[in-house]
């Protein structure tokens, strides 16, 4: 499976380029030579469960559950090793096997373990774990139980290896794995055909994303005649900025696909068809994020084109207000969440384009982000799970009662995502916002304006899907006669988030210089402290947002707990008749996308049969023709053999006879 | 590399006068008169063993003295790779009749595998006494009594073992032959054994002598081009020893230099006569057509390979360095026939003369990889007549297998629908098909390359050839995939036609031409490292 780089020597190359980078990448040794298991647990768990078939039914997802752990295991292990190393040594690169070897390109397959990957290992193996553990409660009675695990085990192992990939053909590949994963499991229940589509239509989304990162590949590949990111880092720092540019747009675009950026965000709504673990884990927690990874790893591109760089930010702040206003609108449970995933990805894709100042806070969100908000998925999960898989919130109301702990656990994502101190999106969205106001010109107060009303945006939206849930009067349909709170399996991961969603934040963001800024820092290349202040004293943002986010709160307690809400959503204005379909995406989609494509097939199908058909039946039958006369040559009598050799004979000779 | 059987020969005396006792080398001769030797021991067993047993007596010997010799031929070309040092000693001037250097050691190692899997589809018999594909009695009149009788006392002609034998000893002289006179030598002794063999299939016997007797009379034409060539470059350079025809072109300047080109096309004609190369193609449809299928196979495959090995030879050791003289007519005849061999492909419905048409058009593929004229063409060329040569015998074992009432099958329409009723021989067959289009992942591709690569280097006119080359490939591929098509997708009106289930020796024969063909595609670096390895000519 894997063999140890002897000494430096045999991958010399990007070593030595990465020796003028912020960091150089040791050997892995130790318990770090064994990382790879990382990937190649969940993935043999994949493998197992489906080669296995039937037979693995019976202890099948407990084995992919306690690989998933195992994997978490080694994730932690690697880190404490980690962690006990100096900074400039933390970087370590692990050799797999040479991949491709084709003339003058070499590309090993390797692991680049750093702290940025194993931030990203240790949220995806515990959220990813205890996911696991939840859907052994939330998927008993489902008769494909077996097959779901084996895609949950196949998505750990492809987010893994697109976390550690050493290079970004690697990283590609861990992509597309993430993409498959994704698409096998949000179309779960495929026999639900709107369930089909809504699979389809994120991995058509997703190919628009992919196209981006593989021509971004491409163009590395024609610039730097590399494509592992020490080499890549190396050669950006005397690269064009024209070429620069082109790279990080594209990486961009790939990003944007992966974490439903604007304008690619489509497909994140109709994903909640997927199982609710499946929505928790994959399209909040873990792959949506990959995108932020992906513009985060390449900040040695994006420092290179303040373009690309005002471009990413400028994605981020639209998603941001975007997904927050559609959030504000929806009725369904789980769509609303989505929308509201959109627009925190929407805040860490702002702070990974604002450079360095943003990009541990990029990261910091990501980590606090992946608790709060999977923990109030798998909530969601628990409410469908006791309602009978209802998910308008306009027939829920007053579940605090029957479902204490669901409210509970709940209730700390909520107050998490709302930014209230001392909770952990306190920590990470207020740096963000505080980050965004940093600046001269009119960018600090576009982007910070933008950040700060979309913290009161998300206040409203979140306190109104939490009243409508648990507060208010009951609204429930007839069929609902017992709501219960749901098995141990399932709320104890939502527990164990919760106290996640509480003390995380402060854990790693406590401090002048914050536990996760002297564990990333050195990443980036960056010494704490060097920030530039931002155009509005911090403590005023600080103020001004609590402020918002209480405005926020308080406009959705009037509405909601104090006033009747209605069972059948009212007509609404514009906005909300806009916000409710997603401000027209999908018929955007349509017009700008679809149409003008189907024509062009049609056109392009109609030329394919008159033109390209016509001249090559036309040249068969010219073929056939020739074909047919030059046979009667061939008439049987060996005279006329003789006579053809002949003549071809004194044709040559004559030939040469005349040009001498 | 050694002059195996070299005269000291002094080139500016009168020959007669002062002739010198030839020096032989036995050892690198040893795998040549192995061959010749069992054959003829064979023709002693043809008469004194009972017809009883003489079947088994005449394989067995065939295939052991085929085995032995090639054990030989790679004994000697282990120890030729230790000896290649020493011999740069020698300087420029050797000269020998017979010259065992790498091209010779490859090419006639590849025609005793050649011979092997031939004989091993020669030999299958369908359950009869004697080998299935060659009539009783080869003297008898087609539908006449006599034959009758000589088939119900069981007689058989078993003489085709040892005549195959000759064929491949000459076959194996051709592409080590160093002077004119043994390459027209080592010419006959390999068609003389053909044409009788194309003459003695047990079916369709008048198409059988009527090609035989087309052969050997547009062979002898041939030959006749040949040795008239010969005597125009003896005029031209005193001497029929290549290295000393090659010596004599940059000195030019004599009154008989006009000899050199037209004695240059003469001795082509004969050679391209062989590999079927067009205007000198017209008996290949009609010999394929006629011959034992068996026998087309072996022919197709070996044939080929010898003569270009002869095409090889005479190109890099003799004529080279004149080539600006000549080459752009062999362009012409290369281009001529892919286009020919392509395009009269189309239109043929009997998988015999189809695969004919194929065989001439890769013929013209390979005239482009000669044209190269660097090291990188003659390994290209040579891994080409592996490869070609494996598919063909295992194709045509095929088509031998696939009856009708007892006798082949051979018009397209009796395949159609094979591919449901058959699926692992029509698959197969697809695969080899595949492999002739030159699609990836087979032999085909690779050999392709091989031969293109070195030619679209080496300068216009290659370039010219390999888009020529191209477009006949997309041509054939159409010939190819309707077979394919006919096969699978549409439906049989004839439930006569079955696949009869061959003995283990053609099923071995073809198993090993289907995965060579594999192998070469999909892992082709050693054997094109072998065949890079042995593209140095002893000039």
């Amino acid at each position: 499976m894997h063999t140890l780089t002897n000494g430096l020597g045999a991958y010399a190359g990007p070593v030595a380029l990465a020796g003028e980078g912020p960091v150089t990448a040791v050997t892995a040794s130790g318990i770090t030579a064994y990382a790879w298991l990382l990937v190649a647990l969940p993935a043999l768990g994949a493998a197992i469960l489906l080669v296995g078939g039937k037979r693995t039914n019976a202890f099948g997802p407990l084995l992919a559950t306690l690989l998933s752990w195992g994997s978490f295991v080694v994730g932690l292990l690697v880190v404490i090793s980690m962690a006990g190393r100096a900074d400039a040594d933390r970087a370590a690169h692990l050799h797999l096997f040479s991949w491709i070897n084709v003339g003058s390109f070499n590309l090993d397959a390797g692991q680049r373990l750093d702290p940025l990957s194993m931030a990203f290992v240790l949220l995806i193996t515990f959220v990813g774990s205890l996911i696991h553990v939840y859907s052994l409660g939330y998927m008993k009675d489902d008769p494909d139980k077996r097959k779901f695990f084996a895609y949950l085990n196949l998505f750990v192992a492809a987010m893994l290896l697109l976390v550690t990939a050493d290079s970004y053909l690697l990283l590609y590949v861990g992509w597309e794995g993430v993409g498959l994963a994704s698409w096998l499991l949000i179309g779960f229940w495929n026999d639900n055909p709107a369930y089909a589509t809504a699979a389809n239509k994120a991995f058509i989304a997703n190919r628009v994303g992919d196209l981006g990162l593989s021509v971004a590949i491409m163009i590395m590949f024609f610039q730097f005649g590399h494509v592992d990111f020490a080499s890549v880092d190396a050669g950006a720092a005397n690269a064009s900025p024209g070429a620069l540019t082109a790279m990080g747009l594209f990486l961009l675009l790939g990003a944007c696909g992966k974490s439903a950026q604007f304008p690619l965000q489509s497909w994140l709504g109709d994903a909640m068809a997927g199982p609710t673990p499946v929505s928790a884990l994959i399209h909040a927690a873990t792959m949506v994020t990959a995108g932020v990874y992906l513009v985060v790893r390449s900040h040695a591109i994006f420092e290179g084109s303040p373009t690309a760089q005002l471009v990413v930010v400028i994605v981020g702040a639209i998603t941001l207000l975007f997904g927050a206003v559609v959030g504000c609108a929806k009725d369904d449970m789980k769509k609303a969440l989505a929308a509201s995933t959109m627009s925190q990805i929407g805040y860490m894709m702002l702070a990974a384009g604002l450079g360095p100042v943003g990009y541990v806070f990029a990261i910091f969100h990501l980590l606090t982000h992946g608790f709060f908000k999977a923990g109030m998925f798998l909530g969601a999960g628990s409410v469908m799970h006791g309602m009978n898989d209802q998910v308008n919130m306009r027939r829920f109301g007053g579940l605090r009662t029957v479902m204490t702990i669901t409210w509970a656990t709940f209730m700390m994502g909520w107050l998490a995502i709302l930014g209230v101190p001392p909770f952990a999106g306190y920590w990470s969205k207020d740096k963000i916002i505080e980050a965004a106001f940093i600046g001269e010109g009119w960018r600090p107060w576009v982007f910070g304006l933008a950040a700060l009303i979309g913290a009161g945006i998300t206040a409203f939206y979140m306190s109104r899907l939490f009243f409508m849930t648990f507060h208010g009067k009951k609204r429930w349909t007839e069929d609902i006669h017992h709501p219960h709170e749901s098995p141990l399996t399932m709320t104890i991961p939502m527990m164990v988030l919760a106290f996640g969603s509480v003390v995380l934040g402060a854990i790693l963001g406590f401090g002048q210089t914050s536990l996760l800024q002297s564990w990333l820092n050195p990443v980036f290349g960056i010494t704490a402290g060097t920030e530039g202040e931002p155009v509005l004293p911090a403590n005023l943002l600080l103020g001004l947002t609590l402020v918002l986010v209480l405005a926020g709160a308080g406009l959705a307690w009037v509405r909601y707990v104090r006033d009747v809400v209605p069972e059948i959503a009212p007509h609404g204005n514009l906005v909300t008749q806009a916000a409710r379909n997603d401000l027209y995406q999908d018929a955007v989609n349509e017009g700008a996308l679809m149409r003008p494509g189907i024509h062009l097939t049609r056109s392009l199908v109609f030329t394919d049969t008159r033109g390209i058909d016509g001249a090559a039946s036309g040249l068969g039958a010219l073929v056939i023709g020739a074909s047919t006369r030059l046979r009667k040559l061939q008439n049987g009598y060996v005279r006329s053999y003789a006579l053809t050799m002949l003549a071809g004979v004194v044709i040559i000779l004559g030939a040469v006879w005349v040009m001498q | 590399m050694i002059p195996a059987l070299g005269a000291q020969y002094l080139g500016a005396q009168l020959p007669g006068v002062d002739l010198v006792p030839a020096t032989f080398n036995y050892a690198a001769l040893s795998p040549i008169l192995v061959v010749l030797g069992v054959a003829t021991v064979g023709v002693l067993v043809e008469a004194f063993v009972p017809l009883r047993s003489r079947y088994a007596a005449q394989v067995g010997l065939t295939l052991a003295g085929l085995v032995a010799a090639f054990l030989l031929l790679v004994l000697l070309a282990v120890n030729h790779q230790t000896a290649t040092a020493g011999l740069k000693v020698l300087g420029g001037a050797v000269l020998g009749s017979v010259i065992i250097d790498g091209p010779a050691l490859f090419l006639q190692g590849t025609i005793l595998v050649f011979a092997i899997l031939g004989v091993l589809t020669m030999a299958e018999r369908l359950g009869g006494v004697g080998a299935d594909a060659f009539t009783p009695m080869g003297s008898a009149t087609p539908g006449s009594g006599q034959e009758a009788l000589a088939l119900r006392a069981g007689s058989m002609t078993s003489e085709v073992f040892p005549l195959t034998l000759f064929a491949v000893a000459g076959m194996m002289l051709f592409p080590s032959a160093g002077d004119l006179l043994t390459m027209f030598i080592s010419l006959e002794v390999l068609s003389l054994p053909l044409y009788l063999l194309t003459g003695l299939a047990r079916r369709r016997r008048l198409i059988s002598q009527e090609a035989s007797l087309k052969y050997f009379l547009l062979g002898a034409f041939s030959s006749a081009f040949f040795l008239f060539g010969t005597a125009l470059l003896y005029g031209y350079s005193g001497s029929v020893y290549l290295p000393d025809i090659a010596a004599a072109i940059p000195q030019g300047g004599s009154e008989l230099n006009g000899l050199l080109v037209p004695g240059v096309f003469l001795v082509a004609v004969g050679l391209l006569f062989k590999v079927g190369a067009v205007p000198f193609h017209s008996w290949i449809p009609d010999v394929y057509q006629g011959a034992p299928t068996p026998v087309t196979g072996f022919m197709a495959a070996a044939t080929k390979l010898a003569a270009f090995g002869a095409i090889l030879r005479v190109v890099y050791v003799g004529i080279e360095s004149a080539r600006w003289q000549w080459s752009p007519a062999i362009a012409v005849v290369a281009i001529l026939t892919m286009v020919v061999g392509a395009v009269l492909s189309v239109t043929q419905t009997d998988v015999k003369r189809l695969l004919a048409y194929s065989s001439i058009a890769h013929a013209g593929f390979i005239l482009v990889g000669v044209l190269a004229f660097d090291r990188t063409g003659v390994s290209g060329v040579m891994f080409y007549l592996v490869s070609y040569g494996l598919t063909t015998i295992a194709a045509f074992a095929i088509v031998g297998l696939v009856r009708a009432d007892g006798a082949e099958a051979t018009h397209l329409s009796q395949w159609a629908g094979l591919g449901r009723r058959h699926p692992w021989t029509a698959g197969t067959f697809a695969f080899l098909l595949l492999a002739f289009a030159g699609i990836p992942l087979t032999s085909g591709f690779t050999a392709k390359f091989a031969v293109f690569e070195p030619a679209l280097r080496s300068g216009a006119t290659g370039t010219i050839m390999v888009v020529v080359g191209l477009l006949a490939s997309a041509v054939t591929v159409f010939v190819y995939v309707r077979i394919i098509v006919l096969m699978y997708f549409t439906d049989s009106q004839n439930d006569a036609v079955a696949v009869v289930t061959p003995s283990v020796m053609t099923t071995i024969a073809i198993t090993f031409g289907a995965a060579m063909t594999l192998v070469l595609g999909v892992w082709p670096t050693e054997l094109l490292q072998l065949s890079a390895s042995a593209s140095q000519f002893l000039r």
